[in-house]
């Protein structure tokens, strides 16, 4: 295999597991609790203007900007619990739609307000350059991106799966009110599960934003992959996310490699169509 | 819905209703409608455009004697309608040809403009444009450049920018020039977006470059909205091309800038057809990065003093201090030919003003861009638009280096980059 073709696979994996990274959040509340979260995407680019402040005002990188992130993120999915979602769940799916698609374009044109609409970037080197293995070019801000997805995942399967934490969480996804009469109270899990979602996608924008533009319309362009890498790993599966971003990341790049960049988005949907015909829970999540 | 949402939409539909009244209530306005991109992936080239109207709107509005010979700006407003000042309607395309068409629509219809400019995106100028003709107004456009927008045999429809076809050919005697000097420019590769701007411009300079026996030996079509280019660039980097040519917005212009630093791939020559590599905020993100990039430009903000540098001035207070790049440039000259047109027409009926703008003929001290004047031909191109090869030398600034009567410095080869 030439060390092209091999450069290209080692991009496909590091671009698949930002893009799980950024998914886990999202595959958090809508596998759990049902809800479709459009502002995603949004949440990923508020977590870059926070990196970027934080860089803009203390001079420091994504280690001090990914934790700010993530505090100010889950801050900010506790409010919106509490203001929004909370009411629009007791509503018909449209309001949740429409509730969220509302917030989405609140948080957007907010930042449009307070930063304009020019493009921003960090600078190039605040991770560290590129290392070369054997030829492989791998650029550390990727590099780390990629690992803080697999931690992360990690970090979100041990606590859904191994803390009491995490079974309170899904004893309210599956029944509410039988949690209720358990004694826990599904406010308060609903409102830690959007803390934890949108604290983990304010790590990934911060991280993402070492080697993104960021811009206030970047949600819409990183919402969609989102979208798919959840579906396609199955709602509610955290590992599964990780998989299918990777999946999708390695899929993307060798169609755009061998057979062209604009047709990787057909290759990729197409296949992932496909998939969900013969396995409509995707990859890992429950039938 | 409750009663109190109902009577709260119902009291701010009031409001508006009243607002628009009072609006339509002031006479002597001549009203234009101006289609942007204000939100979406373009909005940062769409606020530099509209700074770059706003900025010709004042000028008219209040007149600016120290601007030479551009007309429309010795007195305050209009002199052919008695003083009338300008207003501009902005409309926001968000980057869809869809939405652009239905802004069009409602200009027309209900701000009732007499005149339309814009779209920026080629793509979108050719659906707004298309309402236009249909309503038989004018439109005017600055800065759009794929080949087919012209070709639709329009009567509405005036462009002042130089287009594609004029670029490709810069660019082939650019690089026969270079080539007499012993560079290598051989082998051409075309990087470019995939919507009508990228691939109609990336189809003109393929079939110029072809008529002169120079063939272009790749050609990779992307998505502008992309979120990876890893696999652009490892293509480039294995069929290592002498000329690069890049056709792209912005944001995907920054992602090749950065993905090319990333995987340490240097083109030998590396030009960039304006757009995204002129955006400003591109200069500012990714400049360092594509040091020596060539690009097109039509415009120059001058030695101080001049006409295009007091320009300049009064637009770096609307656009937040950042300098007017050529596409906000090419925007506001539009601007001026539209409003020119509408001052000699000395009325605001549509067909008087398209009269007007048939009869244009600009000599350059006229224009603020470096055209040879502005005359329009039966199609409603330009046919004096003109244009030079700059580069970025230093990663801060453009300085023209091509042809050499109009050069500051020599183009330095090769590509730099970081």
């Amino acid at each position: 295999m030439s060390s092209i073709l091999v450069q290209v696979i080692v991009g496909g994996l590091l671009l698949g597991a930002v893009y799980a990274l950024f998914s886990s959040g999202l595959t958090l509340i809508w596998g759990m609790m049902n809800i479709v979260n459009f502002a995603h995407g949004d949440f990923v680019m508020l977590g870059m203007y926070v990196a970027f402040v934080v860089w803009t005002m203390l001079g420091v990188g994504p280690f001090v900007g990914a934790p700010v992130a993530a505090l100010v993120l889950a801050t900010l999915g506790i409010i919106v619990y509490f203001a929004l979602i909370r009411s629009v769940m007791k509503g018909p799916m449209l309001a949740q739609i429409l509730g969220t698609f509302g917030l989405a374009l609140l948080l957007r044109y907010s930042v449009f307000w307070g930063f304009g609409a020019n493009f921003l970037t960090l600078p190039g080197d605040i991770v560290g350059g590129t290392y070369d293995v054997f030829g492989i070019k791998l650029q550390a801000s990727r590099l780390l991106a990629g690992v803080v997805a697999l931690l992360v995942t990690l970090g979100l399967h041990v606590l859904l799966t191994r803390t009491s934490l995490g079974s309170k969480m899904l004893a309210v996804s599956e029944d509410a009110t039988a949690a209720q009469l358990m004694g826990i109270r599904p406010d308060s899990m609903q409102a830690i599960a959007w803390a934890i979602a949108a604290g983990a996608t304010g790590i990934a924008g911060a991280l993402i934003a070492t080697f993104f533009y960021i811009a206030p319309t970047v949600g819409e362009t990183l919402g969609i992959v989102a979208f798919v890498t959840v579906s396609l790993g199955g709602f509610g599966s955290v590992p599964g996310a990780l998989v299918a971003g990777l999946l999708i990341g390695v899929i993307e790049s060798l169609s755009a490699y061998l057979i062209g960049a604009v047709y990787k988005d057909i290759v990729v949907y197409s296949l992932f169509l496909c998939f969900l015909w013969f396995r409509p829970q995707g990859l890992m999540g429950k039938t | 819905m409750k009663l109190k949402h109902i009577v709260g939409l119902l009291s701010a539909a009031a409001m508006s209703v009243v607002l628009a009244g009072a609006a339509s209530a002031q006479d002597k306005t001549v009203k234009i409608g101006m289609i942007l991109p204000l939100s979406g992936n373009a909005a940062s080239a769409g606020v530099h455009g509209k700074a770059a109207i706003e900025t010709a709107v004042e000028i008219i509005n209040t007149g600016n004697p120290g601007l030479g010979n551009l007309p429309v700006t010795k007195n305050a407003g209009l002199k052919g309608l008695g003083g009338a000042k300008v207003e501009v309607v902005f409309a926001d395309n968000q980057g869809s040809p869809a939405v652009g068409q239905n802004q069009a629509l409602r200009l027309i219809t209900e701000e009732k403009v007499v005149a339309l400019a814009g779209a920026y995106q080629s793509g979108i100028t050719l659906t707004t444009s298309a309402i236009a003709e249909k309503y038989g107004i004018p439109f005017v456009n600055g800065e759009s450049v794929a080949a087919n927008l012209t070709e639709r045999g329009f009567k509405w429809f005036f462009r002042v920018t130089p287009v594609a076809s004029d670029f490709a050919r810069i660019y082939l005697d650019f690089l026969k020039e270079l080539k007499a000097s012993g560079i290598k420019t051989d082998n051409v590769a075309i990087v470019h977006e995939n919507t009508e701007y990228g691939t109609s411009v990336a189809s003109v300079i393929t079939s110029v470059f072809k008529e002169n026996g120079l063939s272009i030996a790749l050609d990779i079509p992307y998505a502008a909205n992309t979120t990876d280019v890893q696999s652009q660039v490892l293509q480039l980097k294995d069929k290592k091309p002498d000329v690069l040519i890049m056709v792209s917005y912005t944001s995907d212009a920054i992602l090749y800038a950065k993905t090319m630093q990333a995987l340490d791939y240097k083109p030998p020559m590396m030009i960039a057809d304006n757009s995204g590599f002129s955006d400003p905020s591109f200069i500012k993100t990714a400049g360092k990065l594509t040091q020596g990039i060539f690009n097109r430009s039509s415009f120059a903000i001058g030695a101080a003093g001049t006409p295009t540098y007091l320009i300049n001035e009064i637009y770096k207070k609307k656009s937040g201090g950042d300098d007017l790049d050529d596409t906000a440039a090419r925007q506001m000259q539009g601007f001026f030919v539209l409003v020119d047109a509408i001052d000699r027409a000395g009325s605001t009926e549509p067909a008087k003003i398209q009269a007007a703008l048939k009869a244009t003929d600009l000599k350059p001290d006229q224009l603020m861009m470096g055209y040879k004047g502005v005359k329009f031909d039966d199609k409603g191109q330009n046919i004096l638009a003109a244009g030079l090869v700059i580069q970025l030398q230093d990663g801060e600034n453009y300085v023209p280096v091509w042809p050499k009567q109009l050069a500051k410095t020599a183009p330095a080869l090769p590509y730099k980059g970081w």
